[in-house]
């Protein structure tokens, strides 16, 4: 088994999950909060990448990042950026992939705090900025914590969209599942078990540390 | 201060157009009452700026906050009032100290001050999540009053508590309101509660003010002029031969007292009501 997969694996999944919360917190307190008629097409767009196979929106990417498309030249011509195959491209696929996982947690968090919150803030002399880092983030908590946990596992867990625009480059865009499948297909069952065992061990812990922190367990236990 | 509001609020039951206009002295505890769905609160937010009038006019001392013709709208953050939640408001993730230090710096003597007015001094390191509703009441209250505003707003502070904690309360409401020198305004439909506090009553009916006046002359009415009257709650009309025998819930007391036909058409339990006694003195007894 080589390290390589798995640091990258958790390479793409860290500062995905650091991105994401950044740009998924205004959208989730704007879903939260308004009531305009395009929120259920927000919504649905956020929601796609969990009934769409990953392979669908792969694909799209794909075309989308190719040099030869519109976009793909702008980036290339613009910012010297190649998305395809590489693993800004990985990076940004993962956005788009795990934003649900970030966005709905949050969302609900923000929908089920009191409105009155944050009018009390407001009347109280605080700046929106202000209510948002010092009442309405540290209210919702666990909701942050199962976003940032959901994404970063869910983006560990990644296939098909990893496999359909970034291939399978050692080093660059082979991550830990892309191995095992590579592993598999050149009968190699002893280094996929390696890398399998690897990903299923820390996928449970970090799911239960987040169960038991959120639900109290932690606590108790430390206590 | 002068107020001058007219808003078309879209709610379940269709429009409702709120058209007040009226002025009101510094320094006076006035209530706000009426049935809920008639605008109280929207006013009280329309005063802090929580939401915007379509047009009008807000004025207080040399102030203005508002002036739709003028094109004035300060924001909640520069409007010197107090604002007391319905359901308290308060940050669960702080403490009660931090509840009030929020507001202010942490060295404020304000603190410290409003701490022990409310006697709050053993809770202040507790969360909010772990007080009573009186006692949470006492903090949204001294939290509102932080800032040292001139204005005072209370939605409905004691609409959740019991009996008992509302009296205590009552007497914390005024203290402040007359150490402070505030102007209140108060929402309520607690009959002994604006009776007890209020200098004014303003009846809102519709998104309009119908009635402006004392308490004693909105629940006695003009033509009664008993020298013995409590308000109370009807809790249970029962018919007894030819008459019918209402109890009205005085205060901790059951009271029952006699009516005919023609009296209690009109009641049904859970009615604020006026007993009154005009013919027979009173026996009055040490106890």
């Amino acid at each position: 088994m080589e390290w390589s997969p798995i640091i990258l694996t958790f390479q793409l999944a860290a500062v995905t999950t650091l991105i994401l919360f950044f740009l998924a917190t205004p959208i989730a307190y704007w879903l939260s909060v308004t009531t305009s008629r395009i929120k259920p097409v927000v919504e649905t767009l956020v929601a796609l990448p969990i009934v769409l196979p990953p392979t669908v929106l792969g694909f799209y990417l794909l075309i989308a990042f190719s040099p030869n498309s519109a976009a793909g030249q702008f980036l290339n011509n613009t910012f010297g950026i190649q998305l395809a195959f590489s693993f800004g491209g990985l990076v940004v696929a993962s956005l788009i992939y795990s934003l649900p996982f970030m966005v709905q947690p949050i969302q609900s968090g923000f929908s089920n705090l009191s409105g009155s919150l944050i009018e009390a803030s407001l009347t109280l002399g605080k700046s929106k900025f202000a209510t948002l880092t010092k009442v309405l983030l540290p209210n919702i908590k666990p909701s942050i914590l199962t976003g940032l946990v959901l994404t970063f596992a869910h983006t560990i867990g990644e296939f098909g969209v990893v496999l359909m625009i970034g291939g399978n480059i050692p080093d660059r865009t082979r991550v830990a599942s892309i191995a095992i499948y590579n592993e598999v297909e050149s009968l190699n069952y002893s280094a996929a078990n390696s890398y399998a065992v690897f990903l299923l061990v820390v996928t449970f812990s970090v799911l239960l540390l987040v169960y038991s922190v959120n639900g109290g367990f932690l606590k108790k236990w430390m206590s | 201060m002068r107020l001058r509001l007219a808003k078309d609020l879209r709610g379940v039951s269709g429009i409702l157009k709120i058209n007040i206009d009226l002025e009101i002295e510094a320094g006076k505890l006035v209530t706000l009452y009426g049935e809920s769905g008639v605008g109280k609160t929207s006013i009280l937010r329309m005063i802090s700026g929580l939401l915007q009038p379509d047009e009008g006019l807000i004025q207080v001392g040399d102030a203005t906050w508002f002036d739709s013709s003028k094109k004035i709208n300060s924001k909640p953050q520069k409007r010197d009032v107090g604002l007391v939640f319905q359901d308290y408001a308060l940050f669960p993730n702080m403490t009660i100290r931090e509840n009030l230090e929020f507001a202010t710096d942490k060295d404020d003597p304000v603190i410290d001050e409003l701490l022990s007015l409310m006697e709050l001094e053993d809770l202040q390191d507790r969360k909010s999540d772990t007080l009573s509703g009186g006692q949470k009441q006492r903090v949204a209250l001294a939290r509102a009053l932080v800032r040292k505003p001139k204005l005072l707003l209370l939605d409905e502070p004691l609409s959740a508590l019991d009996r008992k904690m509302r009296a205590k309360l009552q007497e914390y409401i005024l203290s402040v309101h007359r150490k402070f020198a505030l102007t209140t305004i108060l929402v309520s439909h607690e009959t002994t509660e604006i009776f007890k506090l209020s200098d004014e009553v303003l009846v809102l009916k519709e998104g309009l003010i119908t009635f402006r006046d004392t308490p004693a002359k909105l629940f006695s009415g003009n033509s009664l002029s008993g020298k013995f009257k409590f308000t109370g709650e009807v809790v249970n009309i029962e018919r007894e031969g030819v008459v019918y025998i209402v109890s009205v819930l005085i205060g901790n007391d059951l009271v029952k007292v006699i009516a005919d036909q023609t009296e209690v058409e009109n009641l049904k339990a859970g009615d604020q009501v006026l007993v009154a006694s005009k013919a027979f003195n009173p026996i009055i007894q040490k106890i």
